[in-house]
Formats: structure tokens, C-alpha cells, sequence
């Protein structure tokens, strides 16, 4: 079945409109009325909450740093670090983060466990963790790159206005000193230790190494 | 001695009033536009005397608009004509300062009779005559025409700041500014004749009282009206008219190079433009210092059979006069903002066309239509 055709009848310019003065009149009149109503709302102190009701009538000013906008649990913040159960970065330096990067941001200078921890052979730690906030794009990249659930943009909170340089360079204690929207370090999903049972891999234990 | 005394004092008023005017229109212009546009403006800027904290709606703002324009680097072009270049600021904003001298803003005050109930005897009376403080500066013959040659006089300003500041947007705004200006005065001046033909007078004073005895000049002439308010508006180089300044294109257009207090003098002389402008508009078509319905002798209502006359003492008529002039100006203010804030600004050849298409033709019609109603009026044969 042929789909309907909507004919769009092409605006007619009335000499009224292209004499411009009525036009000039109505459009007063608008501007006037949103006068009156935000006059009138800012001195009785009728302001409606913008935060709850964005799309209500009248001043929808949300005055910043006091009042603020939640943000989508999505909504893609400054970096932070998770944590494990024994407070140690969930990062294991794979640099897929840093690979993925398209602003080349972050620095990882991997690290081996040392002699005698049951994570050396199988992971490695970062003995540095920098991202430049000042260069990253906030396009969260890393987030989806990282295999271990190790870097995660949920803060919810805004990159600051530093007034130097150096200040956007966030290193690896800064960056797991940050919590999420929630205010936990650790991040949702389970994190299985190699030798735990849970440990999904082969390990010393059950593979025969 | 009176006369000296009271001048000096009525020229103290005056440039006071209109040097605070820019920082009370920045006020309301800022917050006008916010409560229009569902904002609240800006509110942050704070006194703070130990634990109190003034913040007066956003008032502060002017005055830290004040000290950051005082401390801000006075920055000059190395090539371009310096003397002109600090000139131009000034050829801008005092022509602006010198048309308020006009324009009267309430009746002559009789000193000696401030309690007793009017009496045109007063004004004949040489020795009470003596001791009266008419309520404007310079009561001029020339009157209308003197604003005409002091307003063209502002557009000086505006060229030589975009001529002597080296820089090509400065150049492309004061050429829009000049010819724009020029343009519009042509209908702001045709667009008057036809007032003139009417009050039979150019003097504002006598404007005023020919519209107390018979009606607003508004009722008479209100094609005039409209073209002459767009052309003040055109004239005080604001949005809708704002090419000159044209941001998108020109930068900031002739004040492209300045800065500091000097920026500043452009600024606020845009301001002081618009009151004067309102000033001029309410003394010619809404009646100046007239309160409707009030004569010299009080309030009086002589229409459709019904008669109240109630008499006033000198000084309160004076006083009700004195509030209605600035009660219009304000009115007018606020409706110059209000444009200025609701329309978009015009392309530079539709504002050309709009003056020397529209506006103009319209003026020479309202003259001849004008001049022939009054021909046939005072014809003999008409009465
Ligand atoms: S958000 Fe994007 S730009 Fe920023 S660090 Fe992650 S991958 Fe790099
Ligand atoms: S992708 Fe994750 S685990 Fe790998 S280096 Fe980056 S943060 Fe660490």
C-alpha cells in the first residue's frame, strides 16, 4: 500500500506579517508575559524547584554549586580507580585502557608482584597510574576496554577548574582515593583472586602449571 | 544670582543622574532580560562587612563592573591617530549629556507662591517672574532643532573611534555607524515636522504646554510616534540596530580597540542615549511633565458633562509633574529594554531599506496628510 503523501502548504507571508509592526507587537507580548510571570515568581518566592520539575513554568535557573542537576547513573564523570577486597587497585595493567584511549591520556608503568605473592605469574600491578584529565575527552573508552572492571567514570562529579596545569594530572593514589556516585571504592561485580574457587581460569591449583 | 544658583544646581542633577544611569540601566537591563528569558540573572557578586553579606539583587554587579573597568589595562593601537582615538569616547557620550539641557522635566516653579493655588498672573508679573525657576536647563528658541544638530553631532564620535583605531572591524563599524545615524536622522527630523506643524512651536517648553491644553502629541501624530521611537532606537545603535556593534561579524565594531574606561565611556553612553531618547519621546508625544488631567491649578476633569476641579497648591502640582515626567521616562526605558531584548537584530541592508524605503516616505506622508488636515481646519470656511 502506498504510504500517504503530506502535502506541507508553503507559509503565506499576509502583509500583516511583512509589515512587521504586529509581529513587533506580538512578540512584546510574549516577552512581557515571561516578565511579569519571573518578576512575579522571584518576588513572592514562588520559584518552582528546577531540579524537580525542569520543564515547569516560570525561572528555571538551577543555581550551581548549591543546587544541582542529578546526573544518569551513565553519565560519564572524572575517572576513579576500584579497589579490592584488601584495598589494592583492581587494575592489572593490561594497558587496554591506555591502548583504547584516543586522547593517549593515561600513562601505565606496569609492575611485577613481588616474589612470594599469590597473584605474581598470573597479573600484573601498576606501579604508576596517570591520567592527564586535562587532554582526556571523558569518551569512556577505558571504562569499556578495561577486561577487570578496574577504571569506572561513575563518580558523577565534574573534572574541577584547577588554576595550574599540573593540577588535571590525577596519579594512581588520587585516582582510587575517588568514589563513585554511591560513595563505595569497590565496584559491583564480583572480583575472583586466583586460588579462590570462584577463580574462573586455569591457576596453579587446577591447572597444573 | 537665582538664575546661576539654580542652573548650576539643575546641571549637577542632571549629569548626576545620567552618570549613575548607566550602572542602574546595566542593573535592569541584565535582570530585565533574565526574568524574559525564564533566568534570575546574576546575583553573585557580594559586599561583605563581617558577617553580612550584601548581594542587593545583583546591584553589586555594577559596581565591580565599575572597578573592573578602572583597573583594567588601558590598552592602545601602536598605529592609527591617537589624539582622535582618545577623543572619539568622549564626542560619543557628550552630545548625549548636552541634549538633556533641553528638555523641560516640570513646570516653572514660582519660589514666592510654592503654597498659594496657580495664577497665570504669576508669569506676566515681572517681579514674581524674577524669582521663578523654570525646570530645565537651557530654555532654547531653537528647542527641537538643537537635538537635531547635537544627535548628529554623537555620530562624530562613533566614526572617528572606528577611523583612528586601526583595525578594519573598527572601520566597518564606524562606517554602518555613520551612515546608519545619518540615515535615520533624516526620518527622525521629517518624522517631527508634522508635531511641529501642530504644536506651531519648536520649543519643548511650549510643546508641553500646547499638549496640557489640548492633547499628547501621541493622539495626534501617531504615525510620527512610531517612526520617530524606531528611529531613537536606530539612532542609540542597540539591538534591533546594532550593526555597527555587530558582534557575529565585526567583532565589537567601532569600539573593537577600546578599552577600560574608555570602553566603558561607549557603554554607558549607549545608556545614557536611551534615557535621553525616552526623555525626548515623552516630552514630545506623551505629554512631557503632564499628568493627565492635571492643569497648573490641580486636578481637572471637564468631559462627557462631568466636572471635578480640584485645586492643588503650586508645589504639589509641581511635584505630581515632576514624578508623571519621569514616571513616563521610566516607562519608556523599560520598553526600549524590552525591544531591545525581544527582537533580533536586522541585516545591514534591510536596516538601509527600512530607513530610506519605509521610515522615510512614511515621515514626508505624515507631513503632507498633516499639513493638509491643518489647512483645511484653519480655512476660513471651515468653522
Ligand atoms: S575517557 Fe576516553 S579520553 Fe578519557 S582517559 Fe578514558 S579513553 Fe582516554
Ligand atoms: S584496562 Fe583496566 S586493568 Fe587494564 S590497565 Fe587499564 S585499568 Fe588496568
Amino acid at each position: 500500500m502506498p504510504g500517504k503523501t503530506k502535502v506541507m502548504k508553503k507559509p503565506v507571508r499576509t502583509l500583516a506579517d511583512q509589515s512587521y509592526l504586529l509581529e513587533v507587537v506580538k512578540g512584546l507580548g510574549t516577552t512581557l508575559k515571561h516578565f511579569f510571570q519571573g518578576t512575579g515568581q522571584m518576588v513572592s518566592g514562588n520559584v518552582p524547584d528546577a531540579v524537580k520539575y525542569p520543564l515547569a513554568e516560570g525561572i528555571a535557573t538551577i543555581s550551581y554549586p548549591e543546587e544541582k542537576r542529578p546526573y544518569a547513573e551513565r553519565w560519564r564523570g572524572v575517572h576513579r580507580l576500584t579497589h579490592r577486597d584488601d584495598g589494592s587497585p583492581r587494575c592489572v595493567a593490561c594497558l587496554c585502557c591506555s591502548t583504547a584511549c584516543p586522547a593517549q591520556c593515561i600513562y601505565i608503568k606496569p609492575g611485577e608482584y613481588p616474589e612470594g605473592d599469590k597473584r605474581r605469574g598470573y597479573e600484573r600491578y601498576p606501579v604508576e597510574f596517570v591520567i592527564d584529565e586535562l587532554r582526556c575527552i571523558f569518551c569512556g573508552f577505558c571504562v569499556e576496554a578495561c577486561p577487570c572492571d578496574a577504571i569506572r567514570m561513575d563518580t558523577g562529579t565534574h573534572m574541577t577548574a584547577f588554576d595550574e596545569k599540573s593540577a588535571f594530572i590525577y596519579d594512581k593514589d588520587k585516582l582510587m582515593s575517588i568514589v563513585s556516585q554511591h560513595g563505595t571504592q569497590k565496584s559491583e561485580n564480583p572480583r575472583h583472586e586466583p586460588g579462590e574457587a570462584t577463580h574462573p581460569g586455569i591457576d596453579r591449583l587446577r591447572g597444573g602449571h | 544670582m537665582l538664575f546661576w544658583i539654580s542652573t548650576t544646581l539643575k546641571v549637577l542633577v542632571a549629569i548626576g543622574f545620567l552618570a549613575q544611569v548607566a550602572a542602574i540601566l546595566l542593573w535592569v537591563e541584565r535582570k530585565q532580560s533574565a526574568m524574559m528569558q525564564n533566568r534570575i540573572g546574576p546575583n553573585r557578586a557580594t559586599i561583605k562587612i563581617g558577617r553580612f553579606e550584601i548581594r542587593a539583587a545583583g546591584l553589586v554587579h555594577s559596581i565591580a563592573d565599575g572597578i573592573k573597568m578602572v583597573w583594567k589595562a588601558d590598552w592602545e593601537p601602536t598605529g592609527g591617530d591617537h589624539l582622535l582615538y582618545r577623543l572619539a569616547p568622549i564626542i560619543a557620550i557628550v552630545p548625549a549629556l548636552c541634549l538633556c539641557a533641553v528638555i523641560p522635566f516640570g513646570p516653572t516653579v514660582f519660589i514666592d507662591h510654592a503654597r498659594d493655588l496657580y495664577d497665570p498672573a504669576w508669569a506676566t508679573d515681572a517681579a514674581v517672574a524674577a524669582r521663578s525657576v523654570p525646570l530645565q536647563i537651557a530654555n532654547l528658541d531653537v528647542g527641537v532643532l538643537f537635538v537635531f544638530a547635537v544627535a548628529g553631532a554623537g555620530v562624530i564620535g562613533a566614526a572617528l573611534a572606528g577611523w583612528s583605531s586601526d583595525n578594519k572591524f573598527s572601520l566597518m563599524g564606524g562606517l554602518r555607524a555613520a551612515s546608519q545615524m545619518v540615515s535615520y536622522e533624516v526620518a527622525m527630523g521629517i518624522s517631527l515636522v508634522g508635531a511641529m506643524m501642530i504644536y506651531q512651536t519648536v520649543r519643548l517648553d511650549e510643546m508641553v504646554t500646547w499638549q496640557m491644553q489640548n492633547c499628547w502629541g501621541i493622539f495626534v501624530q501617531p504615525v510620527a510616534f512610531v517612526l520617530f521611537c524606531t528611529a531613537a532606537i536606530a539612532e542609540t545603535k542597540r539591538v534591533p540596530f546594532d550593526t555597527p556593534e555587530g558582534e557575529s561579524e565585526l567583532v565589537a565594531g567601532y569600539f573593537t580597540e577600546y578599552a577600560g574606561l574608555k570602553m566603558a565611556m561607549f557603554a554607558s553612553g549607549e545608556f545614557v542615549e536611551v534615557c535621553v531618547s525616552s526623555a525626548l519621546i515623552t516630552t514630545i508625544f506623551l505629554g512631557g511633565w503632564q499628568f493627565p488631567f492635571v492643569q497648573l491649578t490641580g486636578f481637572e476633569f471637564h468631559y462627557f458633562g462631568i466636572n471635578i476641579s480640584w485645586h492643588w497648591a503650586h508645589f504639589i502640582v509641581v511635584l505630581v509633574s515632576f514624578l508623571s515626567f519621569c514616571l513616563k521616562c521610566v516607562f519608556l526605558i523599560f520598553m526600549q529594554l524590552q525591544v531591545r531584548w525581544t527582537l533580533p537584530r536586522f541585516r545591514y541592508d534591510q536596516i538601509m531599506k527600512l530607513g530610506w524605503r519605509m521610515l522615510l516616505p512614511a515621515a514626508l506622508l505624515n507631513v503632507l496628510v498633516t499639513g493638509t488636515v491643518l489647512l483645511f481646519l484653519n480655512s476660513p470656511g471651515a468653522h
